[in-house]
C-alpha cells in the first residue's frame, strides 16, 4: 500500500501519512509525495482545500534518522530536503492539518506549516531534536515562536519536551480540540465548510495572511488593501454580497 | 519475588487485591511496579471490562509505608515529590483514563494516599468497620494520590478542609452519609457486594461507561459551553457503538441486552 493515501471528499483533498511501522516518518520521499499530491491540487479546480493526517496514535513522529544521520556538513548543505518543504509551503489553498497521537520533529513542523491545526484530545507536540544532538531544521524554531511565543516556544526548542493537545490549544498552536476518533471527521466537515467559499477570496486571504507573518504591520495593511482591491474585481465578490443581499447561497465560480 | 498485588481476571472482572497485610498493604516501590502491571493489562485486555481494588487482611491501605522514609535528622531532606511523580500520579491518572469502572471494596481503614486513592475511584463500597483517615496533615505533609482535588469534591469544601486540616478518622457510615462514598454494607457482605456490583457493570455497554467517566472527568474544568460541544462529540461516538444499537433494539424486542463493550 502506498505511504500516502489521498482521497477526495467533495471538494476536499484528504492525504493520509501510511507508514505506520515507522510512526509516520517524514522521509524524504514521503515528503516529496506530498508535494506532488499538493502541487497536482492546486492546479485542479475540483480541489478547494486539503485536509492532512495520520493514525489515531501518530500524526508523524519526526524525521527519517536513518536518511539524515550520514549526512556530512557538504551534503547537509545540498540536502534536498529544503526544497521539498519549499515546495510544501508553496500551496496556495487552505491546508488543514488533523493530529492525533504524536506530531514530533518534522512532524509537528508539518503541522505547523498548515493554515490550521485540530487536534485530537490525545496529540501531542514536541520538537526533541535538540535531544540529538541538532536542532529544528523545517521551520521548528520560526513558526513555534510566531504562534506560541518566546517563553514556551523556547521552552520546547531548548528541553525538547513535549506539551499535550490542551496547552498547544491554550498556547495557540491549535484550533480546536475533540477526540481523537472525530478528529479527522471534523476537520473534513471544516475544510468543506472552508471549500464553500470563493476559491479566489481565499486564495487572497491565506496570502495575506501569511505575509503578516513577513513584513511589518504597516506594510501587511498595505498587502491586504491590495488583495482587498483584486478582490472587487471578481465574479465571485458580485455573487457573494448579491447572494447575501437576496437571502440564498451563493454560487462561486473562482472568476 | 513476592506478590504484593495478587491479580485475577473472572467474568470480566479484574480484581486486584493490595496484598501486604502485616503493612496493612501500605505501598512501597515494589508494590507500586507491581500495581502498575496489573494496570497494563487492564488497560490493554478488551475482555477486561471492570476494575475492583481492594485490600487483604483487615486494612484496605494505609498510604505509603513510612518504614521507607525514614528521615535522617542529619542528612539531606528526602525528596518526597520524587515518588508522587513516578508513583503516585501515574497510578491516579491511570485509574482515572481507563475507560472502564473502577470499584473500590474498602475493607477496612484506609489512610494517607490509601484513603485518598479509594475516594478516587469510580465507585466506593466500604465495610462497616471500615474508616478513612487523611493522615497526611499528621506528618506535617499534604494529602496526595488525588487527595487535594478528590477530597473538596466528593465531600465539599468545608468538610474536605476539616478531614484534611484535622486527620482524624471519618467512619464509613459518616463518608456514606456525607455522600463520599456509593455504599456502605456490614463486613461480611462486603467481598460480595462488590463482586456483584462490578459482575454487572462488567456486563454493560463498557465503551458508553467509559465515556460517561471520561466526560464527568472533563466537567470539572469545562465551562457549560465547553462541556456542551464534549457532550455533542460523545454522544456521537457511543451512538455509533454496537452497544447503543443492542440497547436499542434488546428494549425494542424487550428482552435483555448482550452489550459487547466495544466501540465499532
Amino acid at each position: 500500500m502506498s505511504e500516502l493515501l489521498a482521497e477526495q471528499h467533495d471538494r476536499v483533498l484528504l492525504l493520509t501519512l501510511n507508514r505506520p511501522q515507522v510512526r509516520n516518518a517524514l522521509n524524504n520521499a514521503l515528503l516529496a509525495q506530498i508535494a506532488g499530491a499538493l502541487e497536482s491540487a492546486a492546479q485542479n479546480p475540483a480541489i478547494a482545500a486539503c485536509v492532512i493526517s495520520g493514525n489515531e496514535r501518530f500524526f508523524a513522529a519526526g524525521a527519517d534518522l536513518n536518511e539524515m544521520a550520514d549526512n556530512d556538513l557538504a551534503a547537509t548543505l545540498n540536502d534536498v530536503r529544503p526544497r521539498l518543504w519549499a515546495r510544501i509551503d508553496a500551496f496556495n489553498k487552505p491546508l488543514i492539518a488533523a493530529v492525533n497521537g504524536y506530531a514530533l520533529g518534522a512532524g509537528c513542523e508539518l503541522a505547523m506549516l498548515c493554515d490550521i491545526v485540530m487536534a485530537g484530545d490525545n496529540a501531542r507536540f514536541g520538537l526533541p531534536e535538540i535531544t540529538l544532538g541538532i536542532m529544528p531544521g523545517a521551520g521548528g524554531t520560526q513558526r513555534l515562536i510566531r504562534s506560541v511565543g518566546k517563553a514556551l516556544a523556547s521552552r520546547m526548542v531548548l528541553s525538547g519536551e513535549s506539551i499535550d493537545a490542551r496547552r498547544a490549544h491554550e498556547a495557540g498552536l491549535v484550533s480546536d480540540i475533540c477526540p481523537p476518533a472525530l478528529t479527522q471527521e471534523y476537520a473534513l466537515q471544516l475544510a468543506k465548510t472552508i471549500a464553500a467559499r470563493a476559491p479566489l477570496a481565499l486564495q487572497a486571504a491565506k496570502q495575506a495572511l501569511r505575509q503578516s507573518q513577513e513584513v511589518s504591520l504597516h506594510a501587511g495593511l498595505q498587502l491586504e488593501r491590495q488583495w482587498f482591491t483584486l478582490l472587487s474585481a471578481t465574479d465571485d465578490r458580485q455573487e457573494g454580497i448579491a447572494a447575501f443581499r437576496e437571502k440564498r447561497t451563493p454560487e462561486f465560480k473562482g472568476r | 519475588m513476592d506478590a504484593l498485588i495478587l491479580s485475577n481476571v473472572e467474568q470480566g472482572v479484574m480484581t486486584i487485591t493490595l496484598n501486604r497485610p502485616d503493612r496493612l498493604n501500605s505501598f512501597n516501590d515494589e508494590m507500586h511496579q507491581q500495581l502498575a502491571d496489573c494496570l497494563k493489562q487492564a488497560e490493554r485486555d478488551d475482555t477486561i471490562r471492570c476494575l475492583l481494588i481492594t485490600g487483604a487482611g483487615r486494612g484496605f491501605c494505609a498510604g505509603q509505608d513510612l518504614n521507607d522514609r525514614n528521615v535522617d535528622p542529619q542528612g539531606n531532606a528526602p525528596d518526597l515529590g520524587l515518588s508522587v511523580e513516578n508513583f503516585y500520579n501515574p497510578l491516579v491518572r491511570r485509574l482515572a483514563a481507563l475507560p472502564k469502572p473502577v470499584i473500590a471494596a474498602v475493607n477496612g481503614v484506609a489512610a494517607g494516599a490509601g484513603a485518598t486513592l479509594a475516594l478516587g475511584c469510580d465507585m466506593v463500597i466500604a465495610a462497616r468497620s471500615a474508616s478513612f483517615i487523611m493522615a497526611f496533615s499528621k506528618l506535617g505533609l499534604v494529602p496526595d494520590c488525588g487527595g487535594t482535588w478528590f477530597l473538596p469534591r466528593v465531600a465539599g469544601r468545608a468538610r474536605a478542609l476539616g478531614l484534611a486540616l484535622m486527620g482524624d478518622k471519618l467512619s464509613a457510615e459518616q463518608a456514606h452519609q456525607w455522600g463520599m462514598i456509593w455504599q456502605v454494607v456490614d463486613d461480611a457482605q462486603l467481598s460480595d457486594t462488590a463482586l456483584t456490583l462490578a459482575r454487572h457493570l462488567a456486563t454493560q455497554p463498557t465503551y458508553g461507561l467509559g465515556l460517561i467517566k471520561q466526560a464527568l472527568l472533563a466537567a470539572e474544568t469545562n465551562t457549560l459551553d465547553a462541556q456542551l460541544d464534549l457532550e455533542r462529540d460523545y454522544q456521537r461516538l457511543a451512538g455509533r457503538s454496537p452497544d447503543y444499537r443492542e440497547g436499542v433494539s434488546a428494549f425494542l424486542a424487550k428482552r435483555p441486552p448482550q452489550f459487547s463493550g466495544k466501540s465499532s
